[in-house]
């Protein structure tokens, strides 16, 4: 496996975030990557499939997800219902064995990319129920009485929105990547990747007012890159001329479709109302 | 070369492992990175950093043991002048800007790198070094009027220049969620699990009774999946001499929170009495009397006082004693009505355990709590954690 990764036509990587994605390329190890919501975590994991052209397996975990549940589960209610009707499947318990998501990974010839995406909605002790599984990409089904082995191991990319610490020996065993939240020309970057056509003054202008935004204090979510594409496209969409988003000589306003970069009521109140403020101030 | 940096970081109080070491050479060996020390950068962050916390704490480490070596990205910024002086345009008065040039800006400056040089340790007081207090221009809390603050709360008097935010991973520092991990741990030992709510798992073990029972027809037996019912009433003593304690009760509090679904916080201030509020911004309007809460969380509630108990004996035993307002009746009589009420209650003290016998208020409350007060320590969590249990 020794192929690089070099970001994509669809994706700004950064040249650290590149490094850590082929180091734990070259060394089968899985990566972690942490940042803001927004900055393109579980984008990344289908960005290095696409352009490795590896498949991509991925594991949305909840608040109820088991580790158990990423190897197999053993569907004792179907072997049940099949002995009431005399089934011959039945005498092979193999037959009611559910391969989870790392089993399916696992088997996969190619290599493949794993998604296990926020991690950290998981119970406080999942990542440890997975530690020897990710380390030798192996396990034991007791059921069948037999050990699944990796055939190539597959890069494992996570994903973690920081609600929950990880534990130390889970963490010694991943390479780590903290998605900083892009500056001004990366995210001009960033935008022309996604509107290769937009005007430049106006992104100049959109990109002065989501920057200045960023900077209120107090706001509870701060508006982050995907809510920025979003609000552009509804900008272009509504055909909105670039002049309307620079008002700060005239009149202090606040920016045209708003709701696209705050998504909390109290945050868009406070925001009003600083805008009211600055308004008086004159 | 590479064992020196390795126990440099490990010095710095970097938390970094020999398996994580060893992953590095691993991937310097398998060629991952080029000959370039920015990538060498990278790629050491990447395998042995594993907190954007200690991010900040890297890039100093790294920048000192390669002292000379220019091109490392994150450091550069380590004098952001223009940054500085754009902040300075910005929030300077005309006069104040006059005051500066009682050294001048380039000359501050450069004394200041200079300064930043030779500093080896954390300074305080003194004329010289950067640090906090004392009456050089450089470190926070002084009073020198063209100083520059570097980090640290402010000071009462503010006359530092501003705050001298260098690199980049700063303000990810001191996050409160770290180290939180040890306490949900102990917290853990609360947890009672009971089946409650909607039927939804297949309880394998009734349905094969079941089936047997029925000569083999299937009968399958669900049944409510598995939470956590323990129900917890915090109380948190704040302000005052509880300032000192406040990092550590917000890890306890961050790590309580998500451990239980059924916590409800109340704050109050050294000795419980007629009131209490849920925040702490608005205090005086928005407070809540405890006889609400005495009728209306049932008796199965454990309740965790969590306060340094040091106070005059007055405020515990007197009418009247409390510091804020004429109560009028004793703290120790609402302790004891609590305790009536939750029999299963017990007071963390983040006072070391060793001066409790010195402070005459610290005796009377755990009296009053028959003793069953612990240390807010990871072992004193674990005893009181087990003492709510029984």
């Amino acid at each position: 496996m020794n192929k690089r990764f070099q970001g994509t036509e669809n994706y700004v990587a950064t040249p650290d975030l590149m490094l850590a994605v082929n180091a734990a390329i070259t060394l089968q190890r899985p990566l972690l990557i942490k940042g803001e919501p927004g900055t393109g975590k579980t984008m990344l994991a289908e960005e290095v499939a696409a352009a490795l052209n590896m498949p991509l397996i991925q594991w949305h975990i909840k608040s109820t997800t088991k580790a158990q549940q990423g190897l197999y589960e053993y569907d004792a209610v179907s072997r049940l219902r099949d002995s009431q009707l005399g089934d011959s499947k039945v005498k092979d318990i193999a037959n009611y064995i559910v391969k989870g998501v790392l089993w399916q990974a696992f088997e996969q010839t190619e290599p493949g990319v794993v998604l296990i995406d926020e991690i950290d909605k998981a119970d406080i002790e999942f990542p440890n129920d997975l530690l020897r599984e990710l380390d030798r990409m192996e396990f034991h089904v007791y059921e069948t009485r037999e050990t699944i082995r990796a055939v190539k191991r597959p890069l494992v990319i996570i994903t973690s929105n920081n609600e929950k610490e990880l534990p130390d020996a889970f963490l010694r065993r991943c390479f780590f990547h903290y998605i900083k939240f892009p500056d001004r020309d990366t995210m001009a970057q960033i935008v022309n990747v996604h509107y290769p056509t937009l005007k430049k003054d106006l992104l100049k202008e959109a990109l002065e007012v989501f920057f200045g935004l960023r900077d209120v204090p107090g706001l509870k979510k701060k508006p982050s890159t995907s809510e920025l594409i979003d609000w552009l496209k509804l900008l272009v969409a509504e055909d909105i001329p670039p002049e309307a988003l620079r008002s700060k000589d005239q009149k202090v306003s606040v920016p045209p479709l708003h709701g696209a970069l705050l998504k909390n009521e109290q945050d868009v109140h406070l925001f009003e109302r600083l805008v009211f403020m600055a308004r008086n101030n004159r | 070369m590479l064992i020196d940096f390795f126990l440099h970081l490990k010095a710095k109080k970097l938390p970094v492992s020999t398996r994580e070491y060893l992953t590095l050479l691993e991937a310097m060996k398998a060629g991952v990175i080029g000959h370039s020390i920015d990538d060498f950068y990278f790629l050491a962050r990447t395998s042995l950093v594993k907190d954007e916390t200690n991010y900040d704490k890297f890039d100093q480490a790294f920048g000192e043991y390669f002292k000379g070596v220019q091109a490392i990205p994150g450091l550069e910024a380590d004098i952001p002048e223009d940054w500085l002086k754009a902040m300075m345009k910005k929030h300077l008065t005309p006069e104040e800007r006059a005051k500066l040039e009682k050294m001048g800006w380039d000359k501050l400056m450069e004394e200041f790198k200079k300064r930043l040089e030779e500093q080896k340790k954390r300074h305080e007081g003194g004329n010289k070094w950067i640090g906090t207090g004392g009456t050089s221009p450089f470190g926070n809390g002084g009073t020198n009027p063209e100083g520059i603050r570097i980090g640290g709360p402010s000071a009462g008097n503010r006359t530092a220049v501003k705050v001298w935010e260098n690199r980049e991973y700063r303000n990810l520092d001191d996050h409160i969620e770290l180290g939180t991990r040890n306490i949900k741990v102990a917290l853990r030992r609360l947890r009672r699990f009971a089946r409650e709510g909607a039927q939804d798992e297949l309880d394998l073990d009734n349905t094969i009774a079941g089936t047997a029972r029925n000569a083999g027809w299937l009968d399958i037996k669900m049944r409510p999946e598995r939470h956590n019912k323990v129900k917890v009433l915090l109380f948190l003593d704040i302000g005052g001499s509880m300032d000192d304690h406040i990092k550590v009760c917000e890890e306890l509090f961050s790590a309580a929170k998500t451990e239980f679904k059924h916590l409800e916080h109340f704050y109050f201030h050294n000795c419980l009495y007629d009131y209490v509020w849920k925040d702490n911004y608005r205090r005086h309007n928005e407070r809540t009397n405890v006889w609400d809460l005495l009728h209306k969380y049932g008796e199965d509630y454990k309740v965790i006082f969590v306060g340094d108990a040091t106070m005059s004996p007055y405020e515990v035993l007197q009418p009247g004693g409390s510091v804020e307002y004429s109560n009028e009746e004793a703290g120790a009589t609402w302790l004891q009505r609590v305790l009536d009420t939750w029999p299963h209650a017990i007071w963390l003290n983040p006072e070391p355990e060793r001066l409790w016998e010195y402070r005459h208020s610290i005796d009377i409350i755990r009296t009053i709590f028959g003793n069953r007060m612990f240390p807010l320590t990871l072992d004193g969590l674990a005893r009181g954690m087990r003492e709510l249990n029984k």
